[in-house]
Formats: structure tokens, sequence, C-alpha cells
């Protein structure tokens, strides 16, 4: 899941000045789960913005609505009979739903309430963590389902390096070496042979942006239809 | 909260609006005995009934203050007492984090807090009372009272989702500041 957090209420106040119609739309699939953006965070950003108007003394209106998700022209199509009324969205999806709003509705101003942060987990109540950063080459088959390009401060796929410190990172004690962790759990598993391997290097021109993907069976189809 | 469309009384002094959301097992049972015990206290605190403190929500705080409430209080179980186990645990925090909010938006997060009330303690939820409502008297009146019937936004009507992740809530749906004020003033 994305992992995004609010932007501070000031940072979102600059954006908006002088304007006077405001929309706040939220999205309701990952943010939602990180209660940044879905739709209780939209209320309340929603209201935040009103008392402040009317505290500064401004006239301002925020309306709010929530959709299933800010990905999808789907969902995005759902706003459309709204949008033409305001001087801006703010949109508290993540980085790529801000951008997809944006290029549905293109002659509309459209503002982040967000700060994307990462692909990871939910750890605890209110806690969450990076797991994984989209290499487009995934070696958890070879490190026991730990990954050593999130995890491990130095991305090393051949680990672990000379500063592991009992378990932690010479980087920060407060991250633990993603190669004792692996070393633990490929033991765990009696798939030591594992950390003889030699990984070759990383292929990092797959990695270039921007990511593009089509599934092989609409491509098929797609071909198909061509031909005939 | 309860007479929204009662123009301001002009010259006569300031007296705060205090809304109190109370849990039904302890706090609302403590102002029940409160009554029975005969004990008098401020006028001002309009209590809100709820199932268990932790049901209270950020969003609710702050439509309170929205709406022109002066202080909120949240009063729940003491600490292991809760009926929900951990309600009251849940409900300090979200207090906190509104007070936060208020923060943010500049107004003062004294005129929100939350209380431990005991169902015995009819007495304790007389003081309290009497103590929110002295401090909104010392805070004065919340700045967003005199513009609390301006239109200013709300939610948008959403079509139904042909495919919801989740079904629909139908039960405990909040009723939006718009349409409350849309119900108040049709005759
Ligand atoms: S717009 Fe972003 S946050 Fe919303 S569902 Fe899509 S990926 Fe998740
Ligand atoms: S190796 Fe790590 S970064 Fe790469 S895809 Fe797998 S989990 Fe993600």
């Amino acid at each position: 899941m994305i992992v995004a957090e609010r932007k501070p209420l000031e940072q979102i106040e600059g954006m908006i000045e002088g304007m006077q119609k405001i929309l706040v739309a939220g999205c309701g699939t990952c943010v939602a789960v990180c209660m940044a953006g879905g739709e209780k965070e939209v209320e309340i950003l929603a209201a935040q913005l009103r008392m402040r108007a009317k505290l500064k003394g401004i006239q301002r209106t925020v309306d709010e609505i929530t959709v299933t998700r800010q990905c999808d022209r789907e969902y995005l199509d759902q706003l459309a009979k709204y949008v033409g009324q305001y001087d801006a969205v703010v949109s508290t999806a993540c980085g790529a739903g801000v951008q997809f709003l944006a290029e549905r509705y293109d002659d509309k101003i459209v503002l982040p309430a967000l700060n994307t942060l990462f692909i990871g987990v939910a750890e605890g109540p209110g806690q969450w963590s990076q797991r994984c950063m989209a290499c487009e080459d995934c070696i958890l088959d070879q490190t026991g389902g730990i990954c050593p390009m999130t995890i491990c401060a130095k991305n090393l796929l051949n680990g672990p390096c000379g500063g592991t410190n009992h378990g932690k990172c010479e980087v920060g004690d407060d991250r633990d070496c993603a190669w004792t962790l692996i070393y633990r759990k490929l033991e765990k598993l009696g798939r030591l042979d594992y950390m003889r391997k030699i990984q070759p290097p990383k292929d990092y021109s797959v990695m270039t942006k921007p990511g593009r993907y089509s599934h092989e069976a609409y491509e098929e189809a797609e071909k198909k239809e061509d031909k005939e | 909260m309860s007479d929204q469309t009662a123009p301001e009384p002009k010259a006569e002094p300031f007296e705060p609006k205090v809304v109190a959301f109370c849990c039904t097992y302890c706090a609302y049972t403590a102002g029940d005995l409160a009554g029975s015990m005969r004990l008098e206290y401020a006028p001002n605190v309009r209590v809100v009934k709820i199932l268990c403190s932790g049901k209270i929500d950020a969003v609710l705080l702050l439509r309170a203050f929205e709406d022109g409430a002066d202080a909120v209080y949240v009063a729940g179980c003491n600490i292991g007492d809760c009926h929900f186990l951990e309600g009251n645990l849940r409900a300090i925090r979200t207090v906190a984090y509104t007070q936060h909010l208020l923060r943010e938006i500049g107004l003062e997060p004294q005129r929100l807090e939350f209380f431990h009330i005991p169902a015995s303690a009819g007495p304790l939820f007389a003081q309290r009372a009497n103590e929110m409502t002295e401090r909104a008297r010392k805070l004065g009146p919340n700045p967003l009272r005199s513009r609390r019937t301006e239109r200013a936004g709300g939610k948008l009507q959403r079509q139904p989702d042909p495919h919801p992740p989740l079904p629909e809530a139908k039960l405990g749906r909040l009723i939006r500041h718009e349409e409350r004020m849309a119900e108040s003033q049709t005759p």
C-alpha cells in the first residue's frame, strides 16, 4: 500500500490563498488506510480550512467528497459534475492520484494535500514502514522474504558489509541490519546455502522512469484485434 | 448545539455553551447520579450521550467547534474500567489529536478536554461541568460562533459506487451541517 502523510495546514493554506471555492477530494483506498487522505481525513481537513477562513475573516467555501480511488478514470469521472464550480481541487490522494486527477480535469488547478512517503505495511496502529522500492526485479526468493534493496541502507545485494553491528546497521542504531535479518531467516528456513550465492549486479536499467506496464492478456487481445 | 437558529442575545453577558460527550456506562450514569443527588451545576453544559467514549471522533469534535461551542469535553470511565476495555484510551488519544488540530487552526486547544468520571462520582460530574464552564468563561466566546450559521461548504453527494469495496454504512451516519441547516430553515 502507498503510505502518505498530510502536509502541514500552513502549507495547504498557502496553496489556496486568495481562492474562494475549494473542493477537497479524498481517495478511499491506500491513503484511507494510512489515515492520511480517506473520507474522515477529508472531513477533518475541510473543516479545518473552513474554520481557519472564518477565524481570519475570509470568505471561503470548502466542500468535500471522497471517491473510491483516484488512480482509476472511472472513479475520477464521478467528480465531473462538481469540479467546474471550484477555483481549485485539493486532492488527498498519493502523488499518482493527484496527477491523474489533474490530467482528467486539465483546466483546473489541482493541489496536493499529502506528502507521499513509500510502499509499505502497517506495523501497528498508526505505524507504517517501507518494505519495497519497486525495483522491477524482485529477489525476495533469494533473501528469505526480506528485501535488501529497501531494508539495507546501502542496497547491498551481497551482504552483510563490515559495518553490521550486533544486528544493527552502522548507519544508525535505530535500523536493523537487513543482512542479519536475512541470515537469521535463512537459517530458520534451512536455506543458508543461499548466503553463499553471489547476486549479479542489479540491472538498474529496468528501473528507468517513468515505469510502464501493460498486462500480457491485454496485449495479446489487442494484437488479435489489430489482425482481424 | 441545541438552539442553532436562536438569535444571539445582544447586550447580555457572555454565557458559554459547553458540549459534554459522555459515555453511557460511567460519565452519563454519574450525571444521572448528580441529578438524583440534586447537585447543582452549570446549566451551560449540554450533555451528548455516546455509547462509549471510544466512539468520539476528531470530526465530531471539530464540528462542535465549527458550530460554535465555546468548550467541549469528552468524559469516560477511569483507566481500566471501560465497558469496552479500551474505549477511553482511544478517546484520550483522539482528544489529544484534536487539540493538535485546533492548535493548527488557531483555536485554543484548552477549549477541549478529556475527563475520567466514574459512574459513582456524581459530585465529580458536577465539578467537571463547572470547571469547564469556568474555563470557557475565561477564554471568552469561540470566535467561530458569530459566523456559525454562514454557509461555508460541506459534503457533496456521491453517486453510489456500482462496485463498492465495502457496503455503504447505513447506520451511525453523521448528519451534515448543511442538512441540518436546511432542516432548521424549512418551516
Ligand atoms: S490514488 Fe494513490 S492512494 Fe489512492 S488508491 Fe490510487 S495509489 Fe492508492
Ligand atoms: S527486491 Fe525489494 S524492492 Fe525489489 S521488488 Fe522485491 S521487495 Fe521490492
